[in-house]
């Protein structure tokens, strides 16, 4: 498998009234091809800035990419101007991107056919007749009845779920090699949310797109990632394959995470455990880890030591901590 | 709709589904004065429409010994000093002022709309020079502005529409401004932004769609401002040039005989009156069928 999409170092800041808001500090990732990616994190921490930059979507001033180079295809996206027709269309026809609210990510004056065919005249320089063909059948793939009516309708006559899954259509329209989905499924219940997480996965195994999920919740997308990177205060605590995160986590919190999520592989009893506090104030923090104030396994070296960087532990298992959380699990 | 009928039998029936246009024609049509609005402005604009044959006389033709004749069976409102058929000359106006009047609306709609939209959207420094500009031309009244525009151009049709459009710019501009500022915060002018639309498509398919329904009010409500300000102006005589019947001329040339002919002078100003009430009612109507805030109360 090939390296399709290589972010390194990406530094994110915003300047606001109160200070500098690091909220991308130095993110580096990479999703492979035809590759389920998991990112995951607190409100807050920066998984939504970190995928936004990608894209070139931060609003400048207050936000702005201060450093880094996201890699695609080989050029450095980070060169190209975010307003410009490279950057257009990258956006929605290499990589796409689906928004955490299906009520409100559809444009309420135009029909769904409108919106799914604007897509496809736009990259894919279809007609007319030929964009509202494809749109109806990409309403048929993602599971909407009935869709050579539905093309006529408007959002407001779609409920939750059907239009994220709308949104999953329009994304995969133009046949886009990377769909970054930001916390798809938080704002639908519990069921809609599992039919929808298989939808992505059928549909990008189709589409032979890669995935990268956003998300605070790592139950959620315990079934479908291969990788996952974890996130915290705007940097990459942990990565590593999906089955070593989950078997052995090493970053305490990560160890956290999984302590207060209730996991159907263990006897039953057990306790969930929260992570004590907040997360961090990203204004003015300390060089020290971010975690320090919330973490139960810290050693003497964490409080005057500056935030560690990522070392290998195991087969592409990255952790940032001094602590070796081996024998403390 | 076709999608009911497809639901198929032994589906219990659905409720009846208001289509959003049945929801708006039943707030709008609910209040009589509404209606009566509706009534008075289809009238005015039929009268302009077919002035030729509406019209008894020839609204021009002078009579010199026919001159301010008081109303009778011949001249229903009347003659002028001139020995014009009032009424004639009042049914050939409304066309001067509904022409201006929706003129003036076309050309501030249009310039106000595109720089709020240019300004809304971009923000920083085309925002600052668009809306302090707005903020100059808002230090002057109206009328004034009109007034010295049509002063430097000179009377006729064209000029005062233009007059009157700069005039009125700037009430457009700033709603718009406003309107796309909010309607910019929206998730899906990001989502689109995400799917690769460039900002000329995000600013006309996106934002100026869904920016439209107070403009629509607040054109209707400025209808009737237009329509009494191209008065205002034909009857300071910057405005509509004789001979062409224009309804404010038409007072100025009447108030000197107010005593002997009053017909002269109320006549044209009872027409006045009963657009502006008409817009104005329409535009009321407008905007209580389109506010937000009374969706799904049928």
């Amino acid at each position: 498998m090939s390296v399709l999409l290589n972010v390194e170092n990406l530094k994110t800041y915003f300047r606001t009234y109160r200070g500098l808001v690091k909220a991308a500090d130095g993110v580096s990732f990479s999703v492979n091809e035809r590759e389920i990616v998991g990112l995951v994190g607190e409100s807050g921490c920066g998984k939504s800035v970190s995928m936004l930059s990608v894209l070139q979507l931060i609003s400048t001033p207050p936000g702005e990419i201060v450093g880094g180079k996201v890699l695609f295809d080989g050029k450095d996206l980070l060169q190209f101007d975010a307003k410009g027709p490279q950057m257009c269309s990258i956006r929605g026809g290499k990589i796409a991107m689906i928004f955490q609210e299906p009520m409100t990510s559809l444009n309420p004056v135009l029909t769904i056919g409108r919106q799914l065919t604007e897509m496809l005249e736009l990259h894919l320089h279809m007609d007319k007749e030929a964009a509202r063909e494809r749109a109806a059948e990409l309403l048929r793939l993602v599971g909407i009845p009935d869709p050579e009516t539905r093309v006529h309708d408007y959002p407001h006559q779609f409920s939750g779920g059907m239009r994220q899954r709308v949104m999953i259509a329009m994304a995969l329209s133009c046949n886009p090699r990377i769909l970054i989905a930001d916390e798809p499924t938080t704002a639908v219940d519990v069921t809609t949310q599992s039919q929808l997480l298989e939808l992505m996965k059928d549909m990008v195994m189709r589409f032979n797109t890669s995935l990268v999920v956003v998300t605070h919740n790592l139950g959620v997308v315990a079934r479908y990632v291969q990788r996952i990177y974890v996130m915290y205060a705007g940097r990459i605590v942990e990565s590593g394959l999906s089955k070593d995160i989950f078997a052995h986590p090493r970053h305490p919190y990560t160890i956290g995470l999984l302590k207060c999520v209730p996991r159907l592989d263990e006897a039953q009893g057990r306790k969930l455990v929260p992570i004590d506090g907040l997360p961090p104030n990203l204004i003015g923090m300390p060089p020290t880890c971010a975690f320090l104030p919330r973490c139960g396994a810290k050693i003497e070296r964490c409080t005057y030591e500056p935030w560690p960087a990522l070392r290998l532990v195991g087969h592409e298992h990255y952790v940032s901590c001094y602590v070796d959380t081996q024998e403390m699990r | 709709m076709a999608r009911e009928g497809a639901v198929g039998a032994g589906v219990t029936e659905m409720p009846p589904r208001y289509s959003e246009f049945q929801r708006f024609c039943s707030v709008f049509f609910s209040r009589s004065l509404v209606l009566i609005g509706l009534i008075i402005t289809v009238a005015a604009v039929i009268l302009a429409l077919f002035a030729p044959i509406l019209a008894p006389y020839d609204p021009n033709k002078q009579n010199l010994s026919q001159r301010l004749l008081q109303p009778s069976r011949e001249h229903l409102l009347g003659t002028d000093a001139l020995g014009r058929d009032t009424l004639s000359r009042i049914i050939y106006g409304s066309r001067a002022s509904l022409m201006v009047s929706a003129g003036a609306l076309f050309v501030a709609t249009f310039v106000g709309v595109l720089l709020g939209l240019i300004a809304g959207y971009f923000g920083g420094i085309a925002y600052m020079f668009i809306m302090r500009f707005i903020d100059a031309l808002m230090a002057f009244p109206t009328i004034l502005l009109a007034l010295v525009i049509a002063g430097l151009l000179g009377g006729g049709l064209t000029n005062i529409v233009l007059a009157l459009g700069i005039g009125l710019i700037s009430s457009f501009a700033r709603l718009m401004c406003a309107q796309v500022l909010s309607v910019k915060e929206n998730d899906y002018v990001l989502a689109g932004r995400a799917m690769g639309a460039s900002d000329l498509r995000m600013m006309f398919m996106h934002i100026l769609p869904n920016s439209f329904p107070p403009l629509i009010v607040q054109v209707s409500l400025w209808v009737g401002f237009a329509i009494l300000s191209e008065a205002g102006l034909s009857f300071l005589g910057v405005g509509i040039q004789p001979p062409t019947a224009a309804w404010g001329a038409m007072i100025n040339d009447g108030y000197k005989y107010l005593l002997t002919n009053p017909a002269l002078s109320f006549a044209p100003g009872v027409a006045i009156m009963l657009v502006v009430f008409g817009f104005n009612m329409i535009g009321d109507g407008l905007r209580d069928a389109l506010d937000p805030r009374l969706r799904g109360r049928l």
